[in-house]
């Protein structure tokens, strides 16, 4: 193996965790990883060592998380399956029978500061863990992958209407599990 | 009245608009609602939190 194929290589755990987050699947995973680091073993002139190596190879892995996402389309979205169909998480917020707060939300503090510390992103990817597998896939494509709403309905053939349920129901859930288990600093996961 | 809305439908527009433009007639009544009430601006500042920490954590990883 050459020098590049070794560095190359070194980075396959990382992409790897970096994968299953986004797809919940560890098949898929392995594919989308497999697939990236053929991409970058294919074509090592493409990289022109203008920035690191891991994070062009995660630039790579984007592209192929967003395929295996449109491939796997109605597994992705999950429609039909009666995942979370309960109740809207909006419920689990305090409202008196008149629809206002029963009392004033937590402050949770400077919005800047709060959020910017290790320990938080390991509190905040273990709450984005915990979210249904579709809420999950379709929010951090809202969020890790930074696609539009209408780039995500068009890639899984989604509904605006569809879309917005799951990316609601999941900012909710992520918004109680972040309070639960960091802005109280009370519970465990 | 029109412009009237609860927490709880200021709540929900304040989710809906991190992933979509609201309709004009939601937003000014949202605008209303948050000058007017005492608690929605504190869940206002917990989604604020949550879109910075989200862009922070991206920033981090890449780092």
């Amino acid at each position: 193996m050459t020098r590049y194929e070794n560095q190359v290589a070194e980075h396959r755990d990382y992409l790897y965790k970096f994968a299953r987050l986004q797809l919940r699947n560890e098949a898929w995973a392995e594919d989308a990883v497999s697939e990236t680091l053929l991409a970058a073993l294919a074509k090592p002139q493409a990289f022109d060592n203008r920035s690191q190596l891991k994070t062009w190879l995660v630039g790579i892995l984007k592209h192929k998380v967003v395929d295996a996402l449109r491939h796997h389309g109605r597994e992705v979205t999950g429609l039909g399956s009666s995942e979370d169909e309960d109740t809207d998480p909006l419920e689990l917020l305090n409202f008196k029978a008149d629809g206002h707060f029963v009392e004033t939300p937590a402050d949770w503090g400077n919005p800047e500061q709060q959020t910017s510390s290790r320990q938080f992103f390991e509190i905040l990817e273990a709450c984005t863990e915990k979210l249904p597998a579709v809420q999950g896939r379709l929010f951090l494509m809202r969020e890790w992958l930074e696609l539009s709403s209408e780039e995500i309905c068009k890639e899984l053939d989604l509904t605006p209407t569809n879309l917005y349920v799951q990316l609601h129901r999941a900012r909710l859930r992520l918004r109680e599990c972040l309070e639960m288990n960091w802005f109280q600093k009370a519970g465990a996961l | 009245k029109l412009l009237r809305r609860t927490c709880k439908e200021a709540t929900a527009l304040m989710v809906a608009r991190e992933d979509r433009v609201l309709p004009v007639a939601d937003r000014v009544a949202l605008y209303f609602h948050l000058a007017a009430c005492k608690a929605c601006p504190r869940f206002e500042k917990q989604m604020l939190t949550m879109r910075n920490s989200m862009r922070q954590w991206r920033h981090y990883s890449e780092k």
